[in-house]
């Protein structure tokens, strides 16, 4: 009964919507992030193949651009922001990406662990 | 009438931190839906991350065949790379071509993404063709084996968006913008949007640090 006598005060916003912005605003966005996408892209490209920088920083800088694009892309192109109206997107993905570490983490650091403890193959055939 | 608000304050804001919201009720099905596909592609890109893992551990595993830097051709991944950005921006100007139902920009736009989508899936077949005819098949080695299943499962992705792509032209053409092709219409673009930032992972962990390695 007095659920809907009371306007809504709250508004949420659907996984990949924006606000309600005019059609310019929202082609400079999605311009925004292509341009940041593609210079991270190239950013990643040339890091890759260079000598100009200590090679075993390579990998670790390989994946920090990856990471930084994934957020451009998430922001620009899918719209997931911090503010009120997204927290249930927001919270969705933490646990995705929670989900996602756990998986990849927890794989690569088991499967070195049992790596790192097998003994050596002649050793293995040895007992055989 | 008072009773009753202060009990749903009550249940509303068990910790009294001021921010009531008053029972708002269902969202709308617009909200409801693209959340929903939103958990979905979520839960996709966990899967993605079982093959991710994978390969990060059978990488290395050769078995006397190529390595990942003597069968990869940096160049061709660069095109594909950006074939799907530019097919993202694509598919971000046909998501405000619906919303404003503007069917020129539309359709230009929609068939802009399908083009772009098409040059990467035949960009990635040729790459896979080439390897199967040089002999590094799947059946290769561990490591070609974690390759193909995790770059031909995004690529099978592409190859269902591109379908779901072509099915909401003909929607659009037959039924027009209602309310229930937009909504379709914001799962596409997310479901698009979504598969580039898998390629991100893809081509920053598979090409460029297995080239590297």
């Amino acid at each position: 009964m007095s659920d809907q006598a009371h306007a809504r005060t709250d508004h949420d916003l659907a996984p990949g919507e924006e606000e309600q912005h005019s059609v310019g605003t929202r082609i400079l966005g999605y311009v925004v992030g292509l341009v940041l996408a593609l210079l991270l892209t190239a950013t990643s490209f040339f890091i890759a193949g260079t000598d100009l920088v200590w090679q075993p920083s390579i990998p670790v800088a390989l994946i920090v651009l990856a990471i930084a694009q994934m957020g451009v892309h998430l922001v620009f192109f899918l719209h997931i922001t911090t503010g009120p109206d997204n927290t249930n997107n927001v919270l969705a993905l933490a646990f995705g990406v929670l989900v996602v570490f756990l998986v990849i983490g927890g794989t690569v650091w088991i499967m070195a662990n049992l790596n790192a403890n097998m003994p050596p193959m002649d050793q293995i055939m040895r007992m055989q | 009438m008072a009773m009753t608000a202060t009990v749903g304050h009550s249940h509303a804001d068990p910790h009294h931190v001021g921010l009531v919201i008053e029972h708002p009720g269902p969202a709308p099905k617009r909200i409801v839906t693209a959340y929903g596909f939103w958990i979905f592609l979520l839960s996709d890109i966990v899967m993605f991350s079982c093959f991710f893992a994978a390969y990060a551990v059978l990488s290395g595993q050769t078995a006397g065949g190529p390595k990942g830097s003597e069968i990869f051709e940096p160049r061709y991944v660069a095109i594909e790379t950006v074939c799907l950005l530019l097919s993202s921006f694509t598919c971000g100007m046909a998501s405000i071509a619906a919303d404003v139902r503007n069917r020129f920009w539309f359709y230009l736009s929609m068939t802009a993404t399908c083009m772009l989508g098409l040059i990467f899936l035949v960009l990635e077949f040729r790459e896979f063709a080439d390897l199967i005819a040089r002999g590094y098949g799947p059946s290769r080695s561990a490591f070609l084996t974690a390759f193909f299943s995790l770059v031909g499962c995004h690529g099978l992705h592409v190859s269902a968006g591109v379908l779901w792509l072509l099915t909401m032209m003909a929607q659009v053409f037959a039924k027009g913008f209602r309310a229930d092709i937009l909504r379709r219409m914001l799962c596409f673009a997310l479901f698009w949007h979504a598969l580039d930032i898998i390629w991100v992972a893809v081509f920053s962990v598979v090409y460029l640090l297995g080239s590297g390695v």
